[in-house]
């Protein structure tokens, strides 16, 4: 029976998506200050960076003047200050994530090696602004602000230096080959380090003024490790190294650089003290590089999803014109649709771009989350050093708040006449509260989109690769989409792989409190879904219980040989279990975005004509992506579940369940009709003793009921997402598309 | 010598050029189809205006400039986050169609009205700007008609280069027939010139300069009048786009001249 939304007429997709459009999805409508960066950084992607990949720069390994000319072409942009605070010579106030992610977005639209040679200049300077001493915060960062004019200085460029060659340093970042020693220590006076570390595939060494390296200590003298600020002029080598021969992003520089130099143990990021004659690092490099890369890997992730989104327009292009010139006028299918005649070919460019949606909805909310978390996590900071805490001290009183977080969700979730609304209110108020509950989420976020929209997304650029045929997978190609099929593979691989995302992703999502407030989402999404049936929210809701069932499940359940499914060495289970987590995240925030457009976009004039448009072809983007990301969760989980039981032989002990003919035969003539019944649902022994032609009796599902009961439930959710996908697929044969790109080839 | 100019430029906004102008006959007459929603830039001949206006202005100290708009707000808005990284301006806004069926008169005297509105407005050192024609609508009558109701005598249209002589004196260039240019000079504002494109290049995105401009640019899109344009004294018997045709061909390793060659050869077919 066809529903109400599938009756009703509705308008389909005018045009691509605008800023208008995106500025409200991804909520920065009331930011002109990023919605300005946004323009600014836009201009010099499809301007000089897009004319130095047309022109075959990518084309070698070497940092050439031509690449170097971009760096400056960013400084004038305000590209590389807006990373700094206003007092620093930046011009964004307050918490920037949301803003170098746009910037990353808007830079990989044309070139994803572009973004990484500037954010990683960010990536170099992170350990000195997470966790640097105000003195080093305002002493770097303030020149890595571009000159002014009529400022004589250069702008310093800074790099990041974790990995190191093998067997060191990868994956694995506690295994440190990097060193420092005492190399002096007058008495009363600070002491001088030697520091010695060698890099690998590091970015930005080709030209960058400034390092900061993790080091392990290698004398008694200093405790543990920790990271260091090296500069091109200190005493000793600093041997840039090799560029490395890169089939990537290569518009940004790497080489393996080799570092032997004496530096001010000042230089210590975050300071140290001095205990028993040891010095006494505040921060160890694993503290650091957690800060860091927390925040970092978002733009990472939205490398990937900018570069999805970019190839709606030209794959469209190729297939309306595909034909044109040959048989068939104007007018005729072969000339208007050309490959969109093909339902195929529709199906999955939109496959493209629900995933290019749901993962930059995905990327968008982490980075929004970490703006909102930065604060509180200073504030916590301060809280903590006010009741002068520490170590398991911090812990134990942060444990406590989110204990308290744990109420407030659990309060929040009761009916609106039986909660106890003066406690929630006084939770609510409380920073730290929020900062549990914050925090939770972003431990949770930040890796899923960096699993899921770089890996998930390599795979859906190749599908927009084949889309182009063998144009995609030349240098011609408009939009560069062969090499940003390439260039995702490296967005998967640094700030730590898919693994290592995997790895958090096991130990986060198993937060009690991330937990409490994904049971609240799967009861949000049958609200939204009653509201809004198309957007497949109660399938997605559906998939939610049966990812939460199963992680439940494999936490007691054991394998057939009786070890425990959920332990870190079973990556096979938690990996899973964190990669459908990934689809059900990315699919719901999608969903959000969508109804964050359909309620604020009444408020913009300039989107009156188009706005059902718009919201109707999303609504069923959501569709498509919750069905899909529903399959996903069905069929990992489904592998869990019973995949790690023995499946049953033809033994005694199975067979003692099964039939024998001889039984159904006598009992025939009493209960009519039981001979084939009893076949159509168990296994029989023949009177031969033979039995059915297969592996061994069938499984049994008892203790699984409820596991059976869901993912049967989930199968039927997906009723009407085939026909959201083909009235997508319908609009993407009549949507109006710019005359050419936007920029050149 | 007063070298302290009010330079008021008029410009509004286009559908970017990259899209698909097809036009369509609304309820309300001739239209572009999906005009509200496709990307809009500031009209480029009132760019080159602006850009001319705030260059003039950089190298006459105490001049201001002011960019008086009208357009739909909500777009306008979009625009200026561009626009107002270039240059340092004031924006008056005014909210309204900016479509290229508009009746120039009735535009006109909207603008001229907007103009007259600007507290501490000199005569005597009022430069009006705009572009000689719009990219939306070639007729170039609007500005005349401003500077008629401004009561501005000197007008020039096709402007390429205006220069400030030593002794106050304006320098202009206008563009004639045959690829030339009139030279006239001008003893003192008012005067309004209608450019063509002027030398300047686009001048580079600074958000740090649209951060300023926006603290004031932000306030005149939120107070901008609202305006309609009766359209009554209008009408239009048909509307086309002229013919074109697109080829697309990439080439790499030619020469210029082997590619000047093909494209003339491509242009006699
Ligand atoms: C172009 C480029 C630029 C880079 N820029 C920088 C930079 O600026 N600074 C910097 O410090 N580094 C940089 N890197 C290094 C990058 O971060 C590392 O390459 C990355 O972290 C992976 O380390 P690895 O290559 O040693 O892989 P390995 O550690 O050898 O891992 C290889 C694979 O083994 C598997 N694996 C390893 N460990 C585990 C585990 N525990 N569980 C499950 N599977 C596992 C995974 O499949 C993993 O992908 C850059 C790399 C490249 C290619």
């Amino acid at each position: 029976m066809p529903t109400a939304t599938d009756m009703t007429p509705t308008p389909t997709l005018q045009t691509l998506p605008g800023d208008d459009i995106r500025q409200i999805m991804w909520r920065f409508a009331d930011r002109y200050d990023l919605a300005m960066m946004v323009q600014a950084c836009r201009a010099v992607a499809r301007g000089p960076v897009a004319r130095a990949v047309a022109s075959g720069e990518r084309n070698t390994h070497e940092w050439t003047p031509q690449k170097d000319a971009l760096l400056k072409a960013f400084d004038e942009a305000g590209i590389t200050s807006a990373f700094m605070e206003p007092s620093e010579g930046g011009y964004i106030e307050g918490p920037k994530n949301l803003a170098l992610s746009l910037l990353a977005f808007e830079l990989s639209w044309v070139d994803a090696g572009a973004a990484t040679a500037s954010l990683a200049g960010n990536l170099g300077l992170s350990p000195i602004h997470e966790r640097g001493t105000p003195e080093q915060q305002t002493y770097y960062m303030s020149r890595a602000v571009p000159p002014k004019p009529g400022e004589n200085r250069k702008a310093w460029r800074y790099a990041f230096a974790l990995t190191e060659p093998l067997p060191f340093v990868g994956v694995e970042t506690g295994m440190l080959g990097g060193k420092v020693r005492v190399a002096e220590w007058k008495d009363g006076g600070e002491p001088t380090l030697q520091v010695d570390k060698r890099g690998r595939f590091i970015t930005n060494m080709g030209y960058a003024n400034v390092v900061t390296a993790a080091v392990d200590s290698d004398d008694p003298r200093i405790k543990g490790s920790c990271m260091v600020i090296l500069e091109e002029t200190d005493p000793g080598t600093f041997d840039r190294g090799t560029p490395t021969k890169k089939m990537v992003h290569q518009l940004s520089s790497t080489c393996d650089p080799v570092f032997n130099l004496r530096v001010p143990a000042s230089r210590i990021i975050g300071g140290y003290t001095v205990k028993g004659g040891c010095i006494v690092p505040n921060y160890s490099h694993g503290e650091i590089i957690e800060a860091v890369f927390r925040r970092t890997r978002v733009t990472v992730a939205l490398m990937s999803s900018a570069k999805l989104l970019s190839a709606i327009e030209p794959v469209i292009r190729y297939q309306r014109t595909r034909f044109r010139g040959g048989e068939g006028g104007p007018g005729s299918p072969r000339y208007e649709l050309g490959l969109q005649q093909k339902e195929d070919s529709q199906h999955r460019l939109i496959d493209v771009w629900a995933t290019g949606e749901a993962s930059t909805s995905l990327g968008f909310e982490s980075a929004r989350l970490f703006d909102q978390v930065d604060p509180l996590e200073k504030a916590k900071d301060q809280w903590l050093a006010e009741k002068k805490l520490s170590g398991r001290a911090a812990l134990k009183e942060l444990m406590k708040k989110q204990q308290e977080a744990l109420e407030l969700v659990r309060l929040s979730s009761q009916p609106a006449d039986k909660r106890n609304s003066s406690r929630i209110d006084d939770l609510a108020a409380d920073p730290m509260v929020k900062f549990s509950l914050l925090d939770s989420l972003a431990n949770v976020f930040c890796p899923a989109c960096k699993l899921w929209n770089t890996g998930h997304g390599a795979t859906m650029m190749r599908e927009a690769v084949s889309l182009m045929g063998g144009y995609g997978i030349t240098e011609d190609c408009p939009g560069f989409l062969g090499q940003k099929w390439m260039d995702a593979q490296l967005e998967a691989t640094y700030e730590g792989p898919e693994a290592v995302q995997r790895l958090q992703l096991s130990i986060t999502m198993t937060n009690e409190l991330f937990l409490a407030q994904f049971e609240q989402w799967i009861a949000d999404m049958r609200r939204i879904a009653a509201q809004r049936p198309g957007t497949g929210a109660c399938t997605l809701a559906t998939a939610m219980r049966l990812w939460l069932w199963t992680l439940n499940h494999v936490q007691t359940a054991t394998d057939a040989d009786g070890a425990k499914l959920y332990h870190k060495t079973r990556q096979g289970v938690t990996f899973a279990l964190a990669d459908a987590l990934c689809w059900l995240i990315a699919a719901r925030q999608f969903i959000l975005d969508v109804l964050e457009l359909a309620e604020k976009g009444q408020a913009n004039p300039a989107l009156t004509d188009g706005l059902l448009s718009f919201v109707n072809f999303f609504t069923d983007l959501c569709h498509v992506q919750s069905a899909r990301a529903g399959g996903e969760v069905g069929r990992i989980c489904a592998e869990l579940v019973h995949g790690y039981n023995r499946h049953p032989a033809w033994d005694e002990a199975s067979c003692q369940a099964c039939y024998c003919a001889e039984e159904l035969e006598s009992l025939e003539g009493i209960i009519p009709g039981i001979d084939s019944a009893a076949r159509a649902c168990a296994d029989v022994t023949e009177a031969s003793g033979s039995r059915s032609q297969k592996a061994g009796p069938c499984v049994s599902y008892a203790g699984l009921e409820t596991f059976i009961r869901l993912r049967a439930k989930l199968d039927g959710c997906l009723t009407g997402a085939r026909l959201a996908k083909d009235r997508a697929a319908e609009a993407l044969t009549k949507v109006m598309i710019p005359e050419a790109l936007d920029y050149p080839v | 010598m007063n070298t302290a100019y009010q330079i008021v430029v008029c410009g509004s906004i286009v559908p970017d050029p990259l899209q698909t102008l097809e036009p369509v006959t609304g309820p309300a007459g001739p239209a572009l189809k999906n005009e509200m929603m496709l990307p809009a830039v500031l009209d480029p001949w009132a760019s080159h205006a602006l850009y001319e206006a705030a260059n003039f202005a950089k190298h006459s100290a105490g001049s201001k400039v002011w960019l008086v708009s009208l357009g739909p707000k909500a777009k306008l808005q979009q625009v200026m986050m561009t626009v107002a990284q270039k240059v340092p301006f004031e924006l008056i806004a005014l909210d309204g169609p900016a479509s290229g069926f508009t009746d120039a008169a009735e535009v006109a005297a909207l603008l001229t009205e907007a103009i007259q509105s600007i507290p501490g407005l000199d005569k005597a050192k009022l430069l009006v700007f705009g572009g000689w024609e719009s990219a939306s609508r070639g007729a170039g009558a609007t500005m005349q008609i401003v500077g008629e109701r401004l009561g501005i005598l000197d007008q020039f249209q096709g402007v390429d280069e205006l220069k400030l002589n030593p002794d106050g004196s304006l320098e202009i260039l206008e563009r004639i027939e045959g690829g030339k240019h009139q030279v006239s000079r001008c003893v003192s504002p008012p005067a309004l010139l209608g450019w063509a494109t002027g030398n300047l290049p686009e001048p580079k995105n600074n958000p740090q300069v649209g951060m300023v401009n926006m603290r004031t640019a932000m306030p005149a899109l939120q107070k901008a009048k609202p305006v309609k344009l009766a359209g009554e004294s209008l009408t239009f018997k048909s509307v086309s786009l002229p013919k074109q045709l697109r080829e697309t061909k990439i080439v790499k390793d030619k020469s210029a001249d082997d590619i000047a060659r093909e494209i003339v050869e491509w242009i006699r077919k």
